[in-house]
């Protein structure tokens, strides 16, 4: 009937791993912010997966848990970005070593 | 249900779709010169979730996932990214760090044969019975198994989030309040009684907020 689930387990590897990528060689706060979404995503992917897999709905509450938490993350991410901002006038993570010694 | 060993054409014509979607909209963010140029390909990629959220039977945090993630976080970015004025361009072929772009591609590959490895090789799905209910108990619609689910197994661990919920607005709040009383009073040579909180806030938020705005919006 359905795409098997290891198809969307592939996928959801690829497109964290992407997310991962993304994390590591961007230098733009925001957007890393973003990568961070990407992986989350992939990990929602991967509860549903297994969720619809195994028959259980314990996966997709899993999913419903991050969703929140991903919300509240993203809302004190951007919180602490605008804090910086009024400092310094750029979004690059290379600027943010204030608390280098 | 899951017998079926080949995937009929539709399903499989709505995997591939998505999945080209969810993965063009995730090397679109990366690659994106400009922040909302990412923040659009990152909905491409939110989208496309939903999609196949609802070709595995998620309806419910399908929905979800377009409301709170496309309708909320992604105008939450395109907000900050707008406020904050950086949405110029950015030089994405500079490499502040030197070979920093290899070493991450390789630790990526190696990340993610470790976990195709782990996958083909392991096995973890042991086939038990479901702890939290099945997906389609007694037939009932996905909502309804779900709410279930969330308002009697876990419980607790949906009010922990409400409360969690609550502590990050507050913290939002603080966060993105301006510095400090004190501080403001000093710029702007402003009588102390400027330090009271609720003493009228907009008159020091005005008086050093100005300076601020100009400065980023360039």
């Amino acid at each position: 009937m359905s795409v098997p689930g290891q198809w969307y387990l592939i996928l959801a590897a690829a497109l964290f791993t992407i997310g991962a990528l993304g994390l590591l060689i961007r230098r733009n706060v925001l957007v890393m912010f973003m990568c961070i979404e990407l992986m989350l995503n992939a990990a929602n992917l991967t509860f549903v997966t297994f969720s619809r897999m195994l028959g259980d709905i314990g996966g997709q509450v899993v999913v419903f848990f991050v969703l929140v938490v991903a919300a509240a993350e993203v809302v004190v991410g951007l919180g602490i970005v605008v804090a910086i901002f009024r400092r310094r006038a750029n979004a690059s993570a290379d600027d943010l070593h204030v608390l280098k010694g | 249900m899951l017998g079926a060993v080949h995937p009929t054409i539709p399903d499989s014509l709505t995997f591939a779709v998505s999945a080209a979607v969810i993965l063009s909209g995730a090397v679109g963010v990366i690659v994106s010169r400009n922040a909302v140029h990412a923040a659009l390909s990152l909905v491409a990629t939110l989208f496309g979730v939903a999609v196949l959220f609802i070709e595995e039977q998620a309806d419910f945090l399908a929905v979800v996932q377009i409301i709170v993630y496309a309708g909320a976080i992604v105008v939450l970015f395109l907000f900050v990214i707008m406020f904050l004025g950086v949405d110029r361009r950015e030089n994405v072929a500079d490499e502040p760090l030197r070979g920093q772009r290899p070493t991450a591609l390789l630790l990526v590959a190696i990340a993610l044969g470790g976990v195709v490895a782990l996958g083909v090789s392991a096995h973890w799905a042991t086939g038990a019975r479901a702890v939290a209910g099945s997906t389609t108990a007694g037939h009932h619609a996905n909502v309804y198994v779900l709410g279930k689910s969330v308002f009697t197994t876990y419980l607790f661990a949906f009010e922990a989030t409400a409360a969690l919920l609550v502590i990050a607005v507050v913290g939002a709040v603080v966060l993105a309040r301006r510095p400090r009383m004190e501080e403001s009073a000093g710029l702007t040579g402003d009588e102390p009684v400027a330090d009271e909180p609720d003493g009228d806030p907009a008159e020091p938020d005005a008086a050093d907020g100005s300076p601020t705005h100009e400065e980023v919006s360039r």
